[in-house]
């Protein structure tokens, strides 16, 4: 049976394609060096439109209008240019542009401006090398250092130096720890339940924020903080697991960077903390796609023991009767304490 | 297995979910379609793999493993037609709920009449409306243009104008479509859905096929001003939104070539099969309701003698959507129906957490029983939402008590595969609330769509299958409505089985009561109500019926409707307890 995957990596290559949704113009070249948020490439979107129903205005038919309409698709037009004139009338009537925008449509009578443009940045969102260029879209970087994945982010990107704030995997953050000396940095917390935890970072501020889980209310808050904060484990009171928690606490006082994407499950998109590292010899790519098999590491994504790192054992031929009477296809795993539980395998993730 | 004695007869119909794949076998055993056996495996639509071909070949391999029959070549490909060695089968239909709800937006030339039929039309397929534009909305030509191109649809349904109506007010709608479209990328341009004034539906053909990523033309919505007909619609539909699902999957486009052409939504299958078998119960007086708790919607079909209402709602999905459940309810609303004490947010985690992981299992007694106290307020929520759309011929009861259904067929995982009867039919109860005398029949191989969509090749297949155990009877419940004062009799019951034993039973308000009668065994139930208590004949009139035996026998649903639980939470748990153990546990 296929497994998910989580990767919580000590040193491994870093790749990711980073794209535009729309064409627009990529501004890094291959080879280049970047930052996190770097941008790397840019579009612009439309603002808004308008309709000018040349027609009507003239009180001609829309064929007769489309002769008289003097503006070209693509064409960038002042306010007040008489766009067509004419008509029926004593005198010629115009019909003049009211806002300075581009033509994008001409016919049937009509004209269709776009009106003040949107610009849609695309930041590079780790650290490293631009390996490709794809046209008109963006770029493909690399890295390598330490990557873990988490499970939700407020789609901001930073880089710091992380601060570790935990003691223990079950802690819990308190803005009283929020001090000034931790200005600046990417703190490593734990469980988030308090609003003013949020709060008093942002005022620090800070340039990042790692939880290990947060309460669901505070996450309208969490959206509107300025600077990026990834969850590692998920919603309600979870420690963070233990893979993680290693990790990252032997890595405080690195240069860290934070992509807080949100969680898609079907592009594959996810936040990642990114720690770049020195390499002697390029590291090779996690593998994305794994079946499960005995001895590998996993995580137990429901209760019991949600969160918590094990080693997959074996897994059960047919369905077991789990304690609450369900049947499912289990696997046994040894915890890290050495207890042994069943868990219906697609409770269970790889950590690779 | 033995080979089939008909050639041209073997079926194998797959469903891809959101969350599980199923790939199941039917075939003519001593001259009936028989459902042979299913296979199941995680569907793959996600990152990684993001090929829904992959759980396809997987779920037919588990099938495989169990029949010991071959059905995909050494390729992975399914092997169609059955061959002379025995492998392979004859035909193949899918279906599929699987990817999040098609963004879809409604236009009509008024919002409360041919917009809202689009609206209604999107709900067959589960999809979610992101705009709706019509003539009597206030804004400019350009600001609905502006709307469509903000919402980044992938489907647009246009409804409108009766046959023999206006057309130059749709023509203006449809002028702005095909604006909004022009300046979209080719590559994202929505399907286009034209099911408005016939006479128009040529030159909407000429004017939007070439700017849609695919365009259908079918019947009116409303042929007449004061008629709506959404089915021939839905039917286009639930084919075109595979094709949008084709730019978000790989293996869509190959899944409807093995099937050659035969692949639909689930929710719209689902609906056919309710359909037609209403139209076998036509002149009971009562409609078929089926319904569907899933990880990508939640879907409610009733039916009364061929005519259905059908509906699809996303936001009612217990998988990735969760968290937007809230929005509709609230946590006391789902701890309501928890057996245990468990603090709200403990509710609120679950949604959070379970949206991560939509495929998971609730390995707890608490997770367990939070799952079901979900599965009971997206049921009734649905329900609610459904009903108003339900076929206008269906009779009515007063109040808002549901409509006489006969039988009621409940579908999804987390009721099908609950770990005992008295949890599945507890929780159909507790949230469909029927009346009267009904059949509770679980569908819990979750065949439902996969006939649906058979019966495009064969007709016989799903009614040999529906006649066959491949579903169950969960029980023939009585529920009784009336004024009663909580714990005096309200209603003797008496079960004379066909060997001459009796049961009976004095049913007190506010019980289940529970006569045993194993399955498959007919016999007769006496009805006498006290008082003012309705069985379904009318206040205090008694009633005798033919009744057939269930998993859990004949149960007499005492506890009142609509069903209040107290407010007192420890006697409301004490209660739900109670019931359950009434139930088996």
């Amino acid at each position: 049976m296929y497994a998910p995957v989580t990767h919580i990596l000590a040193l491994t290559a870093i790749v990711r394609e980073r794209t535009l949704p729309v064409p627009g113009q990529v501004v890094v070249r291959q080879g280049q060096q970047v930052r996190a948020a770097d941008v790397i490439a840019e579009a612009k979107l439309p603002g808004r439109h308008v309709l000018l129903d040349v027609a009507r205005t003239l009180g001609v038919s829309p064929a007769a209008a489309d002769r008289l309409i003097r503006c070209q698709v693509n064409e960038i037009v002042k306010a007040g240019t008489v766009v067509a004139q004419g008509g029926n009338g004593l005198f010629p009537r115009s019909v003049r542009v009211p806002r300075e925008g581009r033509v994008v449509a001409v016919g049937g009578g009509q004209v269709l401006l776009e009106i003040g443009e949107r610009s849609l940045e695309l930041r590079a969102g780790i650290p490293g090398t631009v390996m490709e260029v794809i046209p008109e879209r963006g770029a493909v970087i690399q890295t390598a250092g330490a990557l873990i994945q988490g499970v939700w982010g407020n789609g901001r990107v930073d880089t710091g130096l992380m601060l570790s704030l935990v003691e223990g995997q079950d802690a819990v953050l308190d803005a009283s720890q929020m001090d000034v000396s931790l200005r600046g940095s990417i703190l490593l917390g734990g469980h988030c339940q308090d609003a003013g935890v949020l709060e008093a970072a942002a005022e620090l501020p800070v340039r990042g924020l790692i939880l290990a889980s947060i309460v669901p209310t505070l996450l309208p808050v969490a959206r509107q903080m300025p600077y990026p904060i990834i969850v590692l484990d998920g919603f309600g009171r979870l420690p963070m697991n233990a893979a993680a928690y290693k990790l990252l606490t032997t890595n405080s006082k690195r240069e860290v960077t934070l992509n807080a994407e949100s969680y898609n499950r079907y592009t594959g998109q996810r936040p990642e903390i990114v720690i770049p590292l020195p390499i002697s010899q390029e590291p090779l790519e996690p593998r994305d796609v794994e079946t499960f098999a005995p001895d590998q590491r996993v995580r137990l994504r429901r209760a019991p023991h949600a969160g918590a790192i094990a080693t997959l054992i074996d897994i059960s031929p047919r369905p077991v009767t789990l304690p609450n009477g369900l049947r499912a296809l289990a696997g046994k795993v040894r915890l890290e304490n050495g207890e042994q539980i069943l868990v219906p395998l697609v409770n269970l993730e790889v950590v690779g | 297995m033995p080979a089939s004695p008909v050639e041209g007869n073997s079926l194998l119909a797959v469903d891809v979910g959101a969350v599980t794949t199923r790939a199941a076998l039917f075939d003519v055993v001593e001259g009936q379609y028989r459902f042979i056996a299913a296979g199941r495996s995680p569907t793959t639509a996600e990152a990684p793999l993001r090929d829904i071909g992959i759980g396809i070949q997987e779920a037919i391999r588990d099938l495989q493993k169990i029949t010991g029959h071959t059905f995909l070549d050494p390729d992975g490909r399914p092997i169609v037609p059955s061959q002379a060695d025995g492998s392979g089968v004859d035909v193949l239909v899918a279906t599929l709920s699987v990817g999040p709800a098609v963004r879809a937006i409604a236009i009509g030339l008024l919002s409360e009449v041919s917009a809202s039929s689009a609206r209604r039309l999107a709900e067959t397929a589960g999809a979610r409306i992101v705009e709706t534009i019509s003539l009597n909305d206030a804004r400019r030509p350009e600001e609905r243009m502006d709307a469509i191109l903000r919402a980044r649809p992938q489907l647009v349904l246009i409804a409108g104008g009766s046959d023999q109506g206006a057309t130059r007010a749709l023509e203006r709608l449809t002028e702005i479509v095909g604006l909004a479209s022009y300046l979209i990328p080719e590559e994202e341009r929505p399907a286009v859905l034209f099911a408005g004034n016939r006479s128009l539906g040529k030159e909407v053909k000429a004017t939007l096929q070439p700017l849609a990523s695919h365009f259908t033309v079918c019947p009116n919505v409303r042929p007449v001003a004061d008629t709506e007909d959404l089915i021939p619609a839905a039917r286009e539909l639930a084919r075109l939104v595979p094709r949008i699902r084709g730019k978000q999957f790989k293996g869509i486009t190959e899944l409807e070539a093995w099937a050659g052409g035969h692949l639909m939504t689930s929710a719209y299958a689902r609906g056919r099969i309710i359909r037609f078998l209403s139209k076998i119960y036509a002149g009971s007086g009562k409609g078929v309701l089926g319904v569907d708790v899933g990880a990508s919607a939640t879907t409610i079909a009733a039916a009364f003698d061929g005519d259905l209402a059908l509906s699809a709602y996303p936001q009612f999905g217990i998988g990735d959507g969760l968290p937007g459940l809230l929005r509709h309810t609230d946590v006391e609303s789902i701890r309501r129906w928890l057996p245990m004490e468990l603090p709200a947010s403990a509710v609120r985690d679950l949604l959070y957490q379970k949206s991560l992981y939509p495929g998971t299992l609730p390995a707890t007694k608490e997770d367990l029983a939070l799952e079901q106290a979900i599965a009971r307020e997206v049921l009734s929520l649905a329900l609610r939402r459904a009903r108003p759309h339900f076929p206008r011929s269906l009779p009515r009861r007063k109040g808002q008590f549901l409509p006489p259904f006969e039988p009621i067929l409940v579908g999804g995982s987390v009721i099908a595969h609950a770990p005992t009867f008295g949890q599945r039919l507890l929780m159909a109860l507790d949230s469909l609330q029927p009346m009267g005398v009904t059949t509770l029949i679980l569908d819990q191989n979750a065949l439902l769509p996969m006939l649906g969509a058979a019966a495009e090749v064969t007709s016989i297949l799903p009614v040999h299958v529906l006649e066959s155990g491949a579903f169950v009877n969960m029980a023939t419940v009585v529920s009784l409505t009336g004024p009663a004062v909580h714990g005096a009799t309200v209603l003797t019951a008496r079960l004379v089985r066909d060997d001459g034993s009796e049961s009976r039973a004095d049913v007190k308000s506010g019980s289940l009561e529970v006569l045993p009668l194993p399955s498959g065994q007919t016999a007769r139930l006496h009805l006498r109500p006290r008082r003012r208590t309705d069985v379904g004949a009318g206040p205090g009139r008694g009633l005798t019926v033919q009744v057939v035996g269930g998993v859990l026998g004949v149960v007499i649903d005492a506890r009142g409707r609509p069903l209040t639980l107290p407010g007192d939470p420890v006697r409301r748990r004490e209660l739900m307890k109670k019931w359950l153990w009434t139930l088996g546990g």
